[in-house]
């Protein structure tokens, strides 16, 4: 193509002299003259001189470009950073004041508009207004979905069972082996424990009444909670997160089905279904591994036993799954909202996953704490 | 029109490249050569392998067979630091931009400035002023990928490939998906900086209007042939190429 054998500017063999600065009075002129080539290397090494060279010469000051063999985009950057200090520009081939100009328009163009700062009752109400309609979002979601719950138990052939049950597999069976290892070390940890302080008032036969109670009613959901929110809550919000991302959501509700129902329904439910189990394995692992440290402390199997019959009842059994399914449901909703309301980029689904865990797992201490309250006006 | 020079100097020398997946051969015995300072085009049909022999080229997918020169340096044979030396004077921009989402566009120009050269602070943030002037995106600096449209975000990836000013830049699709007229001007900012850098594009595409507006040269892969079926100026290919496939291309037919 024409012209373009006229700008050998940015392309220069590696042969080419490197840079140089050397700055002389000229009677009442400073000159600063370049040599060389002013590639992004040179322009690393001369930014500090030429740029405290300029703001001494000022208006006075020029820059002889004379011996400058190549220029690139950076040296360019650095000679027109010196030229707005007041010293003049001369002596430039042909090559290197194309390159001069093109980066001189591209200098020119204005600057970003700084965000401007609001006060701070603006930010207050704004931050008071998003909070308020987020919650209103939540609250629209959760009654969405239980409406489309109740919907499915009425017409319960609608219900996606194959994914049901593909998510029962992964957020039930597939978390056993992490359940089991987790309820049996806790069992160990708490019968240990709390056998020392008991052992001083020869009260260690009450380890596994106090280990089964806490692990039924308290540690065993909870614990199990912990798990699911890590476990799948944070996957279903990476999944619908990057679902959401890829406009799949957006696809799914404009061919005329319902995301409710086809994507967070089975996710829930198994959810819901999958946390009694859970919590009931950990308890299970939880009094394997405290009677084991019974057995150490020279108790044998009956006398646990006994004291497990004797002290716990069917009540806290079931007060305790009952607890575990409304987590999980909660954690469930929960890591399914957050992936639905994705924002976009890479980003938006690991700010999901992240909020799916700390939603899920503030939400099971919350409900935690109510249920305790709630418990204990029952006389459960 | 300047006729080929003898002595122009080659930027890229592709020696009978093959690529293989698996048992599937995509193309073979692919060779051609790119001239410093023009525009050079590989072009073909969806799945011919442009994109492969593109990553070839950058060091990221190892060839089956044959040998690819860049500026000088063997891709595939070169030791650790003559292939970083290599990939500091090589820009690439991806397909979707690739840019760092975490990142506004001006720090994701300032990145590579910061970890290839000696700039301080306030010189990394007006050279990366500069980069982003020159692809008209200076109102944008403060934004997010995530914030800015599919035609900004190509132009903010030709910005980063400009970062440490590489001689030779590669283009991965620079007008798919985007309108004719967000298209054709991402043409004209090429060809801008072709002639006011000097610099070297080689440009992935099968935008037949890009081809024609900014090609100087280029070649055609063609998935059924496994390999080359054209060369030379896409405007005399269009007037006067015989080979069916080519002139489909050339010609808006149905092959």
């Amino acid at each position: 193509m024409s012209g373009r054998e006229a700008a050998p500017s940015i392309f220069v063999p590696d042969t080419d002299t490197p840079a140089t600065l050397d700055t002389r009075r000229d009677g009442t002129r400073t000159v600063m003259a370049l040599s060389g080539r002013v590639d992004t290397a040179a322009a690393a090494d001369l930014w500090s001189p030429l740029v405290k060279a300029a703001r001494e010469a000022g208006a006075e000051g020029v820059i002889d470009l004379r011996a400058v063999s190549a220029l690139d985009t950076t040296g360019a950057t650095l000679l027109l950073t010196a030229a707005a200090l007041g010293p003049g520009i001369e002596g430039a081939a042909p090559g290197v004041t194309a390159v001069l100009d093109r980066v001189r328009d591209a200098l020119a163009a204005p600057r970003p508009k700084p965000a401007v700062a609001l006060p701070f009752l603006a930010r207050v109400g704004r931050g008071a207004i998003g909070l308020l309609s987020n919650t209103t979002d939540a609250m629209a979601f959760l009654g969405e979905m239980l409406a489309t719950l109740v919907l499915t138990v009425l017409r319960p052939t609608r219900l996606r069972w194959r994914e049901v049950l593909r998510f029962l597999d992964e957020a039930g069976l597939r978390a056993f082996p992490l359940t089991i290892l987790l309820g049996s070390l806790l069992g160990v940890i708490l019968a240990f424990q709390s056998a020392i302080p008991l052992r001083r008032f020869g009260g260690e036969i009450f380890v596994p009444s106090l280990v089964g109670i806490s692990l039924m009613r308290e540690l065993g959901p909870l614990m199990a909670g912990v798990i699911l929110a890590g476990r799948t809550g944070s996957a279903y919000a990476a999944e619908l997160g990057t679902m959401t991302v890829n406009e799949e959501v957006a696809a799914l509700r404009v061919m005329g089905m319902d995301p409710m129902a086809i994507l967070v329904l089975p996710r829930v439910l198994a959810g819901l279904l999958v946390m009694p189990v859970l919590a009931l394995l950990l308890t299970l692992s939880g009094l394997v591994g405290m009677t084991l440290i019974m057995g150490m402390l020279g108790f044998p199997l009956v006398t646990v036993t006994t004291q497990l019959s004797a002290w716990l009842s069917l009540t806290d059994l079931f007060g305790g799954l009952f607890k575990a399914a409304v987590f999980g449901l909660a954690i469930a909703t929960i890591g399914c909202r957050a992936g639905l309301s994705a924002g976009r980029g890479p980003r938006a689904v690991g700010d999901a996953a992240t909020s799916a865990v700390v939603g899920g797992i503030v939400a099971i201490v919350v409900l935690d704490g109510l249920f305790a309250v709630a418990f204990e006006r029952l006389g459960i | 029109m300047t006729a080929p020079d003898a002595s122009a100097e080659t930027v890229v020398t592709a020696t009978a490249l093959s690529a293989r997946f698996g048992t599937n051969t995509l193309f073979q015995d692919v060779s051609f050569t790119v001239r410093r300072g023009e525009v050079f085009v590989i072009l073909g049909g969806s799945g011919c392998g442009k994109s492969t022999l593109l990553k070839m080229m950058i060091g990221l997918v190892p060839p089956a067979a044959g040998k690819v020169a860049v500026l000088g340096t063997d891709v595939w044979s070169a030791d650790a630091p003559a292939r970083l030396a290599l990939l500091k004077r090589i820009g690439v921009m991806w397909q979707q931009g690739a840019l760092f989402g975490s990142q506004t566009l001006q720090e994701n120009i300032e990145m590579p400035l910061a970890e290839h050269t000696t700039l301080t602070r306030e010189a990394r943030a007006e050279v990366a002023r500069a980069k982003l002037g020159l692809v008209g995106l200076s109102e944008a600096a403060n934004r997010l990928p995530s914030e800015v449209s599919g035609g900004m975000l190509k132009r903010a990836g030709i910005a980063r490939a400009l970062a440490l000013d590489p001689p030779l830049l590669f283009l991965d699709e620079p007008s798919a998906g985007l309108d004719p007229i967000t298209s054709a001007g991402l043409d004209a900012l090429i060809q801008d900086l072709a002639k006011s850098l000097g610099s070297t594009f080689v440009v992935v595409t099968h935008e037949l209007a890009s081809i024609l507006a900014i090609g100087d040269r280029c070649i055609m892969l063609d998935k059924a042939a496994q390999g080359m079926i054209a060369e030379g100026d896409p405007r005399e290919l269009r007037d006067t190429a015989t080979h069916p496939t080519v002139r489909a291309f050339f010609r808006r037919e149905a092959a």
